[in-house]
C-alpha cells in the first residue's frame, strides 16, 4: 500500500540498551568463561576450554544439575496438574470473582524473598507452624531428603496462581456451545475433558510449561533465601553454585563457565519448546 | 422416533419467568418450530428438551417417559447449534464421528456411517478438512451430518440458518425439507424468521414473552391467527390494522374507516371497538373505479418483480395493498381499492383475540 | 452437590494462597518470648515492637526509598523507551521485524546469573556500584521485553486507519505517537507499569550483586539479609514482610483485571 515511514528512530533506544545491558554481556561472559580470572588479586589468565573440561569432572556441578533438574521437572508437574484442576472447579463466573482473584494473585505478587522467609518461619523445625499442624519435628530446612521438597512445595504455592490464571484465560475462550453439543453427542465428564477441553488447551498449556519450565530452571531467589544451598548442598540448584562461586570464591572465570553452561541449557530448552509450539501453531 | 409432550412447562432464571406455561403435544415425526422474536424464550424451549437447562415447574415426556432427570448424554436428541459449534481441533470427518465415537461403536462401523452421511451431504471431499477451512454453508451441513449420524429420536435446531447469506438460506431451507422426508425423525426447530417456520413446519407455535400465542398448522396460523400479534408476526409483508367499530350485532354491521361492512361471523361479537386485520395481498389496487371500490390517494409504489406493493391514504389510514405491474399508478395521484370482506380477520381492540 | 464442591475449593484455594502471609502477620505482632511458645498461636499480647524496632534499628525507612525511586524510575523508563519500540514495531516500518521481536523475546529467556557476573565487572569499573543508577538501567533493559510485548499487542489492536488519517493530516510520526497513540492505549501503559513496577520491587539477584552497603540495599536484600546477632528475630522479618507486602496488596486488589489481562495477553493472542 502506502509507503510506511520509517520506525528505526523509534525502535532504536530499546535495540541499544538492550544489545548493550544484555547482550555484550553474554559476548563477555563467553569470554570471561575462557580464563582463570580471581577478580580482588586482577589476575586474569586466558585458558582456553580448561574451565570447560573442568565443569564436566565437577562432582558439584553434577550435583547441582540434578538438583535443578529434579526441581524444575517436580515443580512444574505439580504446578500444571493442580493449576488445571483449579482452573477446570474456578473457571465459571461467580460473586466475588475479583476478590478471589485478587487473594490468589497475593503469592505471585510479592517478593519471592519475602515469600521465602515467610516459609523459612512456617518450615522452622521448633516453633513452626508446619509441624505443629502434622503434629511432627521434622527438620524441613535441614533434613537432606526434605530441603529440596520444602522448596519445591514453597515454589509451587507461589507459581501455582499464576498457572490457575493463565490457564483459567485459556478455558474462557473455548466457546460454550461445544461442550453443550458435546453432551448431546454423548459424552461425559472425562470424555469432554479429553477431546474437548485439552486439546484445545494445549497451546496455552504449552506456553506455561514453557515459562514456568525456564523460570525453574533459573531459580536463585527462592531457594538461596530458603536454604542457601544446604544442607548439604542438596538444594543447590545451577544458578546458586555459580553465584557462589562468583561471589564467594571470587572466581570469576569458572563462574563465569558455569554461568555460560546455564545460559546454554536454557537455550536448548526455550529452542526445544518453540519448536514444539510452532508445530502446534500449525 | 418420539413424540414429545409437555405438561405445565414452567422455566424461571432467578426472579424472571422465562417460560409461562407450557402445555402441547409435539407429534412423532413431525416438523414443529417454535417461532417468536428475539428474545421470546424459544431458544429456552430447546435447552430444555436437550436436557442442558433444568425445568422450573412441569414434565417434559419423550413418548411416555417422564424426561425431566436425564442427562443430555442420556436423552438421545441431537441439536444443530445456531453457530453449528463444531469442534474447531478436529477434521470434518472426526466431527461427523464423535457422536458414534462416545457411544463406542466399532471403527468399520464408524467408518461406513461416516462415508454415508458425507454422501448425503455432498461432503465427501472435504472430510480431512478442519472447520476453519470451510464456508458457512459447508460447516453447515458437517453440524446436520454430526447430528443425523445418531439416528436420534429427535432433531433439535436452533436457528441453524441465520447465519448464512439469503440464497444459501433458500437452498438450505429446500435440504432440510427434503431430509425431514427422507428421514422421517420428529425435528423440532427455532428461528425468528416466520417465512422459515412457514415454509418448513408441519405445525408451528408462535411464542411471544414467554406464553404460546397459537399453535395450528401454517394454513391455519396465516388464514385465521389467534390474536393481533400473530396476525403482525406472520406474513411478510405484515397484516394491516385498521380501527373500526361495531355498529350493529346481528346482523353484523361495522363502521370500517368511514365504509359499513358485514362480514360473516360464527361467533357474536360483544365490544363495540374492533381492530380489522387484512393481508396487503388480498387487498386490489387498481387505477379503474368498479362498483365497491373505493377511492384512495397512492403514497407509495415498492416494485416486488410480478406485482407492486402499494401504499395507499384512505380517510388518514395508511394500508399496503397490491397492484399489477401495468396499472397507472403514481405516487400522489387517485387510486381504487377493495376490501376483501370474506378475507378479513376481526380482532377485540382492547384483548388483540380474535373473534 | 456440585455447588457445594465449587464453593468448597474456592474457600480452600483461598486459605491456601492467603494462609502462609495471615500467619506471617499474626507473627509479626508477637512479642519476642511467644514466638517461640508452644503450641504457636494467636498472640494473646500483642504488641506493635516489631514495626518500631525495623524503623529504629536498621535503615528500614531508606531501604524503602531506595526501592521506590529504583521501582518508579524504572517504570517510567522503561514505558518511554518500550512504547516507543512498540510503536516502531506495530505500526512503522522496520527492517526484519519477527526478527527483532524475536531477538527481544529471547532476552527474556536469559537466565539473569548469566548477565551478573560480566555486569558487576563493568558496573564495577563505572564506579556505580551500589547507586540507584546500575540497577535502574539493568531493570528497564530487562523489563523491557515485557513492556514491549505488552505494548505491540495494545498497538496493534489500534486500527492503521487512524494513523494514517493523521498523516494525512500532517502529523508526523512522532506526533501521532504522542498525541494519539499513547492516549489510545493508556489501559495497556497502565497495565505495563504496574507489572514492571511489580517486577522491579520484587528484583532480587542484581539488587544482591550490585549493592554492598546496608543504606543502598533494596527491600528484597534487606529482608534476606536481615541480620541478627545470636538468632534470626522472626518478629522483625515478619513486620518487614508485611510492611512491604502491604502497598502490592493494595495494588493487586485495585489492579487485579488489568494485571490479569496482562499477563494472559501475552499466552492467549501470542
Amino acid at each position: 500500500m502506502t509507503k510506511r515511514e520509517n520506525g528505526y528512530g523509534f525502535v532504536m533506544p530499546a535495540l541499544v540498551l538492550l544489545s548493550f545491558v544484555t547482550v555484550y554481556p553474554i559476548f563477555y561472559v563467553f569470554y570471561l568463561s575462557l580464563h582463570r580470572k580471581l577478580l580482588i588479586f586482577d589476575i586474569s589468565k586466558y585458558v582456553g576450554l580448561d574451565n570447560y573440561l573442568f565443569l564436566l569432572q565437577d562432582d558439584r556441578f553434577w550435583n547441582a544439575m540434578k538438583n535443578t533438574v529434579y526441581f524444575t521437572a517436580v515443580s512444574v508437574s505439580l504446578e500444571l496438574l493442580i493449576g488445571l484442576s483449579l482452573a477446570i472447579l474456578l473457571h465459571r463466573s461467580f460473586r466475588f470473582k475479583g476478590l478471589v482473584r485478587a487473594i490468589v494473585l497475593i503469592p505471585w505478587a510479592i517478593p519471592t524473598v519475602v515469600s521465602a522467609r515467610m516459609w523459612e518461619w512456617m518450615y522452622n523445625t521448633d516453633f513452626g507452624i508446619l509441624n505443629y499442624m502434622l503434629g511432627a519435628k521434622i527438620n524441613w530446612l535441614g533434613d537432606t531428603f526434605w530441603a529440596i521438597h520444602a522448596a519445591i512445595l514453597m515454589d509451587v504455592w507461589k507459581t501455582t496462581p499464576f498457572v490457575v490464571i493463565l490457564l483459567i484465560a485459556g478455558l474462557k475462550v473455548i466457546p460454550q456451545e461445544l461442550y453443550q453439543a458435546a453432551k448431546i453427542d454423548g459424552a461425559g465428564n472425562w470424555a469432554i475433558f479429553r477431546r474437548i477441553t485439552f486439546p484445545l488447551l494445549r497451546p496455552v498449556i504449552l506456553i506455561v510449561l514453557i515459562f514456568r519450565t525456564l523460570d525453574a530452571f533459573r531459580v536463585f531467589d527462592a531457594v538461596y533465601v530458603l536454604t542457601g544451598g544446604g544442607p548439604a548442598n542438596t538444594t543447590e540448584t545451577l544458578s546458586i553454585y555459580a553465584y557462589k562461586v562468583l561471589f564467594q570464591t571470587l572466581q570469576f572465570g569458572y563462574g563465569s563457565t558455569l554461568s555460560v553452561t546455564v545460559f546454554l541449557f536454557i537455550g536448548c530448552i526455550s529452542i526445544f519448546y518453540i519448536k514444539i509450539l510452532s508445530k502446534e501453531m500449525r | 422416533m418420539a413424540g414429545i409432550r409437555f405438561d405445565k412447562i414452567r422455566k424461571r432464571f432467578k426472579d424472571v419467568t422465562v417460560i409461562k406455561e407450557l402445555n402441547l403435544p409435539i407429534h412423532d415425526g413431525e416438523f414443529f418450530t417454535f417461532v417468536g422474536p428475539s428474545g421470546c424464550g424459544k431458544s429456552t424451549i430447546l435447552n430444555m428438551i436437550a436436557g442442558l437447562e433444568p425445568v422450573t415447574e412441569g414434565k417434559i415426556y419423550f413418548d411416555n417417559t417422564v424426561v425431566n432427570d436425564l442427562t443430555p448424554q442420556e436423552r438421545d436428541v441431537a441439536m444443530v447449534f445456531q453457530s453449528y459449534a463444531l469442534y474447531p481441533h478436529m477434521s470434518v470427518y472426526e466431527n461427523i464421528a464423535f457422536p458414534l465415537r462416545m457411544k463406542k461403536v466399532q471403527i468399520k462401523t464408524i467408518d461406513e456411517e461416516v462415508k454415508r452421511v458425507a454422501a448425503l451431504l455432498g461432503l465427501n471431499d472435504l472430510l480431512q478438512r478442519k472447520p476453519k477451512e470451510l464456508s458457512g454453508g459447508q460447516r453447515q451441513r458437517v453440524a446436520l451430518g454430526r447430528a443425523m449420524i445418531r439416528k436420534p429420536k429427535v432433531f433439535l435446531m436452533d436457528e441453524p440458518l441465520s447465519n448464512l447469506d439469503a440464497r444459501l438460506r433458500i437452498e438450505m431451507r429446500a435440504e432440510l425439507k427434503r431430509l425431514h422426508q427422507d428421514l422421517r425423525i420428529t425435528t423440532v426447530y427455532v428461528t425468528h424468521d416466520q417465512a422459515e417456520a412457514m415454509s418448513l413446519s408441519s405445525r408451528i407455535a408462535v411464542i411471544y414473552q414467554g406464553e404460546v400465542q397459537q399453535c395450528g398448522t401454517p394454513i391455519e396460523v396465516y388464514l385465521k391467527p389467534a390474536n393481533i400479534f400473530v396476525g403482525e408476526f406472520i406474513g411478510s409483508p405484515p397484516m394491516n390494522f385498521i380501527k373500526g367499530t361495531v355498529l350493529n350485532i346481528q346482523p353484523l354491521k361495522i363502521n370500517l374507516n368511514g365504509i359499513i361492512i358485514s362480514p360473516l361471523l360464527e361467533t357474536s361479537i360483544g365490544k363495540t371497538s374492533v381492530i380489522i386485520g387484512i393481508r396487503p395481498e388480498d387487498i386490489p389496487i387498481t387505477d379503474k373505479k368498479s362498483d365497491e371500490s373505493i377511492e384512495v390517494t397512492v403514497a407509495l409504489i415498492e416494485p416486488a418483480g410480478s406485482f407492486n406493493w402499494v401504499d395507499i391514504e384512505w380517510n388518514n389510514v395508511r394500508i399496503k395493498g397490491a397492484a399489477k405491474v401495468d396499472a397507472d399508478l403514481r405516487a400522489g395521484c387517485k387510486a381504487f381499492m377493495k376490501i376483501p370482506i370474506k378475507k378479513i380477520v376481526i380482532f377485540d381492540a382492547d384483548s388483540g383475540k380474535r373473534f | 452437590m456440585k455447588r457445594g464442591v465449587f464453593y468448597f475449593s474456592i474457600v480452600l484455594m483461598v486459605l491456601y494462597c492467603s494462609g502462609p502471609f495471615l500467619w506471617q502477620f499474626i507473627t509479626s505482632l508477637k512479642p519476642d518470648y511467644e514466638l517461640t511458645m508452644i503450641p504457636p498461636v494467636i498472640s494473646k499480647n500483642p504488641t506493635a515492637i516489631h514495626y518500631v524496632s525495623i524503623f529504629r534499628e536498621h535503615p528500614f525507612l531508606r531501604i524503602i526509598l531506595n526501592s521506590a525511586i529504583v521501582a518508579s524510575s524504572t517504570t517510567i523508563l522503561s514505558l518511554i523507551i518500550g512504547s516507543s519500540c512498540a510503536f516502531g514495531l506495530a505500526k512503522l516500518r522496520v527492517k526484519y521485524k519477527s526478527f527483532i521481536l524475536g531477538f527481544i523475546l529471547s532476552v527474556s529467556m536469559f537466565p539473569p546469573i548469566a548477565t551478573v557476573s560480566p555486569l558487576y565487572i563493568i558496573i564495577r569499573a563505572l564506579g556505580i556500584r551500589d547507586t540507584w543508577l546500575a540497577l535502574v538501567i539493568t531493570y528497564t533493559t530487562f523489563s523491557l521485553p515485557l513492556s514491549i510485548w505488552i505494548l505491540t499487542n495494545f498497538f496493534k489492536e489500534i486500527p492503521d486507519e487512524i494513523y494514517l488519517a493523521a498523516r494525512v493530516d500532517g502529523c508526523t510520526p512522532y506526533q501521532i505517537f504522542y498525541k494519539i497513540m499513547l492516549p489510545l492505549s493508556l489501559p495497556g501503559i497502565f497495565t505495563t507499569a504496574i507489572l514492571v513496577f511489580i517486577f522491579s520491587w520484587n528484583e532480587f539477584l542484581f539488587a544482591l550483586t550490585f549493592t554492598s552497603t546496608p543504606a543502598s540495599r533494596t527491600i528484597p536484600v534487606a529482608i534476606a539479609l536481615f541480620p541478627g546477632l545470636h538468632e534470626v528475630p522472626w518478629g522483625d522479618i515478619a513486620a518487614a514482610s508485611v510492611v512491604v507486602t502491604i502497598p502490592l496488596i493494595f495494588i493487586v486488589f485495585a489492579f487485579q483485571r488489568r494485571i490479569v489481562e496482562g499477563l494472559t495477553s501475552g499466552a492467549i493472542k501470542g
